[in-house]
């Protein structure tokens, strides 16, 4: 035996030495991987935290008692009889300002019925509850409802209902609909995918297949990787200064002949998040045109094909899956912004539907926000419901992203 | 005239790679009608010699070729020569298949439709494919993908490719070391019958190959600077049985190395 | 054999051709050449225009006469419509809430990192690999939603009436598990990166997984992981709409991180949120804050992508 040796532990020294060596790992094991179960119950805590708010019980009051409009339960009255009620009860200016928005005889029975209860039982919100309390304090609510507001009536509601998807904006939180956010956020993700994908895409092919290897193509590329870690916020500054000031005759539309509009639009808010996914969109167009074998390429220039015609035929087809799923990364990262919205100037309160690229617009996240920063509880109610419209969209959107993956494994 | 039997003629060409000196010096008349082979020991820039001829090695951004390449008396690497157009003139078989990831009917229809092809597009497809031999295989299943095709059918069907644009010279890297036994004596039929159309400069690792397939045989090899070169350049019967140089002997009767 | 019927006549009958290879003028291929390199240098005039629009605007404001760089970098109090230009009453918010989440997203981020990468099985990472993914993919005013109707209340039953209702601790924590799936996905491709052989070299000597993954596979990967935390300590920094939301509206020279306090692109959001006539000092001196987040979030990005292309280069 050499002296060395001698300084390791031998027999059964050597063995609690490592049993003690396995413990630690253990332990480190479990810590490692809790941090992720730590991730996992953030996860469910938020998903937990949005659907508590979006159900459960309301109390309400009614200023004015139904009785007085109508001798029908208000839930079964007809689309005839609101029509009626509405046209008798309601001063024929705020009837005639309704009708001109959109014909009265046009609108269902639910926008009827919604009408009814805003404009002439006004009803008027006392206190919400979370889904959790409602479930499991319902007694105790009741009893407090009956004490403190002892003409309220208390409803269990789903504050997510396929009327807060169809209706526009309200001051009163129980008529509030998200139809001009998310058809404003639709226009936002039109405007940006118009302008990123074809620069994108088209930067993306020359740095690839075109660029020399120089100072310049290193330049760009170098700035590409920088623009896509700017803040939202500072590409919100940039569109403010550029599209909403600077180029206000453009954006404005009073290029155009349209003039009730100042830059604020659907249009500068559209191409601020066009610049601000476009880094997005160059590298993952990037990554998918790397991906296409140079065989391939060899083989279209082997038979006389010029760059071109080798890119149009035979790189981008090959490479549009991945370039698919760069453009649904960039739409979602579009609905979920928020902060460049704001700083372009989203309108905080819209009903009317965007229809131009120069009409004022709101957003879902913009909605969300401005419920999510009001007092009152209820507000954070319709909150939580634009937030699972939100979720929603984008989880479908990546749904679609990873069957698009999947399906280039398949060669063509 | 003179140049009537040669088809493409190299004056001094030598390939570099930024400074560094791949191919060398090589002066090579290539005659018409006839399988030209290009041997030599790995890394000697056979390769880079072949794509040279049709100018592939412009997509390697350090690589530039001095000397001259002259195809009908026009130095095909002075300025005013459309690349392209080089490739058209001048068709290439990879050392791997590569068929487009299309149909076999589109394999061969894409590249005769971007180079202006008029006529009737069925009847080019199928006379392509019966020059590749490879007709009687595939005429049932036209719209299928390429890719369901066996390696050795891959490669005649990327032949059938080159023929289909009418080229005057096919040049042919390794095309066979991906394939089994069976393909590759195909290829070599197949050689046999191109050649009464086509000229055809192949490279090839494979000794046998080159002499069973070839009428005339480059012999090429490194120097102390590691730069390639074409170190003789003679009839295959000649290389093989006699040849002139003592490298050249080594190699052929596998006493190389 | 119904051979050279039709195109392809016999080379014979061809006889000698003249062949034009001169250069043509491929008019369409110039074209589309030119348009993408036009779309390729048009990030550059993004950057340009940021830094010569933040920069023109900052510029009236550091010229009017009421601001000093002195009373800029050099007093604590924010208001600009009283004479009052201290930047740190708003650095502090930031620096603080963008400490707590990078305390609270490195070591969890790493730990996720050593374990998807060390420990975790293909069955495993195919579950917990998504999970971080929607983590990621959550809009970031759903944190903010997430921090002042969740986090504060739990905060506020601990603290009682310790903690305000906007706090930066609140804002703090839930952006720390907003920036986690970031670092862990970049710690973890630094983590991957580093060859087999290193790990077999451990094993051969003796070592168990975790004296491995701990002593040699991290150590080797730290350029990668240091690069991590720099994005993740860039993006804190340039994060709105979570300290919009919960970490509270109005700027406070406070390191508390029970107070509230309000962060540098809170602000801007805030102001520019409201009404804003252009050319007043509200105006110009949002772009002198827009232009210092730029510039700190700039050079974060720039070390980040050098500590990574040089961690790249050493197994090449």
């Amino acid at each position: 035996m050499s002296e060395q040796n001698q300084n390791y532990p031998e027999g059964s020294a050597f063995y609690s030495e490592l049993r003690k060596r396995y413990l630690t790992a253990t332990i480190w094991q479990t810590l490692f991987l809790s941090a992720l179960v730590i991730a996992i119950i953030s996860l469910t805590a938020l998903i937990y935290n949005v659907l508590d708010g979006a159900f459960g019980y309301v109390a309400y009051d009614y200023k004015n008692d139904p009785a007085e409009f109508t001798s029908t339960p208000i839930h079964e009255l007809t689309k005839e009889e609101l029509l009626t009620i509405l046209k008798a009860e309601l001063s024929s200016g705020a009837y005639n300002k309704l009708d001109n928005e959109k014909k009265m005889e046009d609108r269902s029975q639910s926008d009827l019925y919604i009408l009814f209860l805003e404009r002439l039982v006004q009803i008027d919100t006392k206190a919400t509850w979370s889904m959790t309390d409602s479930l499991t304090r319902g007694d105790e609510i009741r009893a407090e409802v009956a004490e403190k507001y002892p003409d309220a009536e208390l409803e269990f509601r789903s504050w997510l209902t396929p009327q807060f998807l169809t209706t526009p904006m309200s001051s009163k939180a129980e008529f509030a609909g998200v139809r001009t956010a998310v058809l404003g956020s639709l226009w936002l993700v039109g405007i940006a995918i118009l302008f990123a994908l074809p620069v994108g895409v088209g930067a993306a092919v020359y740095l690839q297949e075109y660029a020399p290897h120089n100072w310049l193509t290193n330049i760009i590329q170098t700035n590409i990787n920088n623009l896509a870690g700017v803040p939202s916020i500072v590409y919100g500054m940039l569109g403010l200064a550029v599209f909403v000031r600077v180029m206000e005759s453009f954006t404005s539309g009073a290029m155009f002949g349209v003039t009730d509009s100042n830059g604020r639009t659907v249009l500068s808010a559209g191409l601020t998040m066009g610049i601000l996914v476009l880094p997005l969109m160059i590298i993952n167009a990037q990554e998918a045109i790397k991906a296409v074998p140079d065989s391939l390429r060899q083989a279209a220039f082997g038979v006389g094909a010029t760059r071109w015609q080798t890119i149009w035929h035979h790189v981008l087809p090959n490479a549009l899956p991945g370039i698919m799923t760069g453009s649904i990364l960039a739409i979602s990262r579009t609905l979920g912004e928020t902060a460049p919205l704001i700083v372009v100037g989203a309108s905080t309160f819209i009903s009317l539907d965007p229809d131009s690229p120069f009409s004022k617009f709101t957003a879902l996240p913009i909605q969300i926000y401005q419920w999510t920063t009001r007092p009152q509880a209820e507000f954070h109610s319709i909150a939580a419901s634009a937030i699972v419209v939100l979720l929603v969209l984008l989880l479908s959107l990546n749904a679609t992203a990873i069957l698009l993956r999947n399906r280039t494994q398949r060669k063509w | 005239m003179e140049n009537n039997n040669y088809a493409i003629e190299t004056n001094d060409l030598s390939i570099h790679y930024g400074s560094f000196t791949a191919v060398k010096g090589v002066n090579m008349k290539v005659e018409r009608q006839k399988i030209t082979a290009i041997i030599g020991p790995s890394g000697c820039g056979k390769s880079t010699l072949l794509r040279a001829f049709n100018r592939m090695n412009d997509f390697v951004p350090s690589c530039h070729v001095t000397g001259e390449l002259l195809l009908d008396n026009q130095n095909l690497y002075s300025k005013d020569i459309d690349p392209v157009e080089v490739r058209r003139k001048i068709g290439m078989v990879f050392q791997k298949p590569n068929p487009f990831p299309k149909s076999i009917y589109e394999n061969i229809a894409w590249g005769a439709r971007i180079n202006g092809f008029k006529g009737k597009m069925d009847e080019l497809v199928e006379q392509s494919l019966r020059s590749a031999a490879l007709w009687d295989e595939v005429k049932d299943k036209l719209q299928q993908s390429a890719y369901a095709l066996s390696g050795g059918q891959q490669q005649r069907l990327c032949i059938a490719r080159t023929i289909a644009i009418q080229p005057e010279i096919i040049l042919m890297d390794e095309p066979a070391s991906a394939l089994d036994p069976i393909s590759t004596l195909r290829i070599e039929e197949l050689m046999q019958e191109l050649k009464k159309n086509y000229t055809i400069i192949i490279v090839t690792h494979n000794m046998q190959q080159a002499a069973r397939a070839s009428d005339y045989t480059a012999m090429m090899m490194i120097d102390d600077q590691r730069a390639g070169g074409v170190i003789e350049f003679d009839a295959t019967k000649t290389i093989f049985t006699r040849p002139g140089d003592k490298r050249t002997e080594d190699y052929v009767t596998g006493r190389f190395g | 054999m119904k051979e050279e019927t039709l195109n392809i006549k016999p080379m014979e009958t061809r006889g000698f051709r003249q062949f034009n290879l001169k250069k043509k003028l491929r008019i369409s291929e110039s074209l589309i050449q030119g348009l993408l390199f036009f779309a390729g240098i048009l990030s550059i005039f993004v950057t340009v225009a940021i830094v010569y629009e933040l920069g023109k605007e900052a510029l009236l404001f550091f010229n009017d006469p009421d601001v000093t760089l002195g009373k800029f970098f050099g007093t604590t109090k924010w208001q600009p419509g009283i004479g009052q230009y201290g930047i740190w009453a708003l650095v502090s918010a930031t620096l603080t809430t963008s400490s707590i989440a990078i305390l609270i997203a490195l070591p969890l981020g790493l730990a996720s990192a050593v374990y998807l990468s060390e420990y975790a099985t293909q069955k495993m990472r195919s579950i917990l690999k998504p999970i971080l993914e929607i983590l990621a993919g959550i809009p970031t005013v759903v944190y903010g939603y997430f921090a002042l109707l969740f986090v504060t209340p739990i905060l506020k039953t601990i603290f009682k009436d310790g903690i305000q209702v906007y706090n930066m601790l609140s804002a703090g924590l839930v952006m720390g598990i907003m920036i986690l799936p970031l670092i862990a996905s970049m710690s973890e491709d630094a983590l991957s990166a580093v060859p087999r052989a290193l790990r077999e070299g451990a094993y051969a000597m003796g070592a168990t997984k975790l004296e491995t993954s701990l002593q040699v596979v991290v150590p080797a990967a730290l350029s990668g992981i240091g690069a991590a935390v720099i994005v993740g300590i860039s993006r804190a920094v340039g994060e709105t709409m979570i300290v919009a939301v919960a970490a509270g509206a109005g700027p406070n020279f406070s390191f508390n991180l029970l107070d509230a306090a309000e962060t540098m692109t809170g602000h801007i959001a805030r102001i520019s949120g409201g009404d804003l006539s252009y050319n007043s000092i509200d105006y110009t001196s949002l772009f002198a804050i827009a232009l210092m987040l730029f510039l700190v979030t700039l050079v974060l990005n720039l070390i980040s992508q050098w500590v990574v292309n040089k961690f790249r280069e050493q197994y090449e």
